[in-house]
């Protein structure tokens, strides 16, 4: 069931559409954000028929998009760019560095369910490569180095 | 003095200008001027006698582009107009400098549009990573609705004009503009067969304008200005100004506002401060990962768009990714095709199939297990995924790093085969 809240940020979004379906993006967005940042069946099957689609039409759309997750994440998510820029500059030693203080590559999720990783599209701040995001806080001119006292803050 | 119009208001690490500030440093005179002074034929006519041509890659005319969208008896509402802030082409990093720095400009630059084509919706289409975009925008949207800039009553004209914010949920494929208007409409980003152009039938199938971000922040401008001062910003025939960046191993990578027209030269060695200490100049992509590679033989080359045709490439965004001479440029094209592969849409079988194979060979080679056939291969797809064997531009762009590659690094990947072994080692 969607809340009393999911649905009311959902209507805001219906009504500047002219179609309730064209609001689905956002509803994902929002029922990710109320539920632990993924969208699991029964959250997908709500949103489906709250908008009037069908629940596998749906699942198209949502699987489409890289940033709605409909497999489970950790507390945190660390979005590693790994876009050309970054990679001139060295992500895949940042990306190394991850993998061995955290034990996850990118698509994984840490046991204690903390972070996890994925690649991002480049993230247009390629002047201060290499670059990621954990939640919604960019990070810049990340080496190596630097990668334990940013994911240090991210409990 | 150079003129630099889009970028004299942008304070880089102070809070952007509120809608009093920016008011008071000339803000909202032209989109006043537009909806109270102008008919709205006359400010497409403006902007057609400026010469403003797309900044988002394709370079097409502004002016014309909307003179597409029914008018008079042939009107159809309500029209769309959006502004594409999902900038998402690697290597660019100009439209959130922009949206960043002075958000009301763009807002300002969307009423002027949207009066130009009798737009009754404007939607900002902005990708889910630029947050602090994104708050900005919110507050600046808020601050304009408040004053009657948009909303019921744009500037007590009577013509009502609302504007949105649409969050993306990723995908390079949303940048194009069909994908785009797909997106918007809550579906998977495909893109849309053409025609019907979107300036016909767009989004929810009404006229619709696409527009990128630094294309529209030109329009306060040239309102207050006039075509001939804009003719009279770029270098030669060309008009206006044009936001440059620069990343990879260069001694100072940045974005910089220049006539438009500057040559390769200048960015690279002036602006750019030419590569880091030890470091040579090996090639660069002057607009993006989806344009070709020019070289040291390009160098002179005017950074506009028919010269950067004529050296073979395109200028795309205008940013450029420089590769360097201790850098495998084999594995620069991995990287990029690593990409494109993943971003394809998989709507149609050549990109869906190719740049996964392509992408795959890239890699062998970059492990040491290339054969000499791959590279006939590789040059073939280059030919199977050329303009109009594909539904849209993705697969088209996407080569086009890799067949310049296989030419001005012809050496670097015959000895990935004969060495089997990536010379540069693990980079």
């Amino acid at each position: 069931m969607l809340s009393p809240e999911e649905t009311q940020a959902i209507d805001h979004e219906v009504a500047i559409v002219p179609e309730r379906r064209s609001a689905c993006l956002e509803a994902l967005q929002i029922v990710q954000r109320s539920r632990g940042g993924w969208v699991d069946d029964e959250a997908l099957a709500d949103v489906a028929q709250y908008l009037d689609m069908s629940t596998a039409e749906l699942d198209g759309v949502a699987t489409f998009y890289n940033l709605i997750h409909r497999k489970q994440v950790g507390r945190h998510v660390v979005h590693l760019c790994s876009s050309v820029s970054c990679w001139l500059m060295g992500y895949p030693k940042v990306r190394a560095t991850i993998r061995k203080r955290l034990g996850i590559d990118f698509g994984e999720t840490t046991a204690d369910d903390r972070y996890t990783l994925l690649p991002i599209q480049c993230l247009g701040t390629c002047d201060h490569a290499p670059a990621l995001m954990v939640d919604e806080d960019l990070h810049r001119d990340v080496d190596a180095g630097a990668v334990d006292a940013i994911l240090e803050r991210y409990e | 003095m150079t003129e630099t119009p889009l970028t004299d208001l942008a304070r880089p690490g102070q809070e952007p200008l509120n809608l009093a500030d920016y008011q008071r440093e000339g803000g909202y005179r032209a989109a006043r001027k537009a909806v109270l002074e102008m008919a709205p034929g006359e400010v497409t006519q403006l902007v057609k006698d400026a010469g403003l041509r797309g900044r988002g890659g394709a370079g097409f005319p502004t002016g014309m582009k909307w003179s597409f969208v029914p008018s008079g008896d042939n009107a159809r509402h309500p029209t769309y107009l959006i502004a594409n802030a999902d900038e998402m082409e690697p290597g660019t990093f100009k439209d959130r400098f922009l949206i960043e720095e002075t958000p009301h400009q763009l807002i300002e630059a969307m009423i002027i549009a949207a009066w130009a084509i009798q737009a009754d919706v404007a939607w900002i289409f902005l990708r889910w990573e630029y947050r602090l975009c994104e708050r900005r925008l919110r507050r600046a949207i808020a601050e304009a609705t408040e004053s009657g800039f948009l909303g019921t009553d744009v500037f007590g004209s009577g013509w009502r004009l609302d504007m949105h914010l649409h969050i993306s949920s990723g995908r390079y494929m949303c940048g194009e503009e069909t994908g785009l208007l797909n997106a918007l409409e809550g579906k998977r980003a495909t893109p849309r067969q053409k025609p019907p152009f979107p300036q016909v039938s767009g989004l929810w199938g009404k006229p619709t304008i696409v527009q990128n971000v630094e294309t529209l922040c030109n329009l306060p401008h040239i309102v207050n200005n006039g075509a001939d001062w804009y003719q009279g910003l770029g270098v030669g025939d060309n008009a206006g100004t044009k936001l440059y960046g620069a990343s990879g191993k260069v001694a100072k990578p940045g974005l910089w506002e220049l006539p438009l027209g500057t040559a390769l030269r200048e960015l690279l060695f002036e602006h750019a401060g030419g590569m880091r200490d030890g470091l040579g100049f090996r090639g660069l992509l002057p607009g993006g990962a989806s344009t070709d590679f020019l070289v040291e033989q390009h160098l002179d080359t005017p950074m506009d768009y028919d010269h950067v045709a004529k050296a073979g490439s395109r200028l795309g965004t205008g940013m450029l990714i420089v590769l360097d001479d201790h850098t495998c440029p084999v594995g620069m094209v991995h990287n990029l095709e690593l990409f494109f592969a993943q971003e394809s849409c998989g709507w149609c079988t050549p990109c869906r199939e190719g740049l996964p194979w392509v992408a795959d060979m890239l890699g062998a080679l970059e492990r040491g297990e290339g054969r000499q056939e791959d590279l006939a291969t590789l040059a073939e797809q280059c030919d199977f995924l050329a303009p109009g064997r594909t539904f849209c531009a993705l697969a088209p762009g996407a080569v086009e790093p890799l067949q310049s590659a296989l030419r001005y690094f012809a050496d670097d990947f015959a000895r990935h085969v004969s060495e089997q072994r990536c010379p540069w080692g693990e980079s």
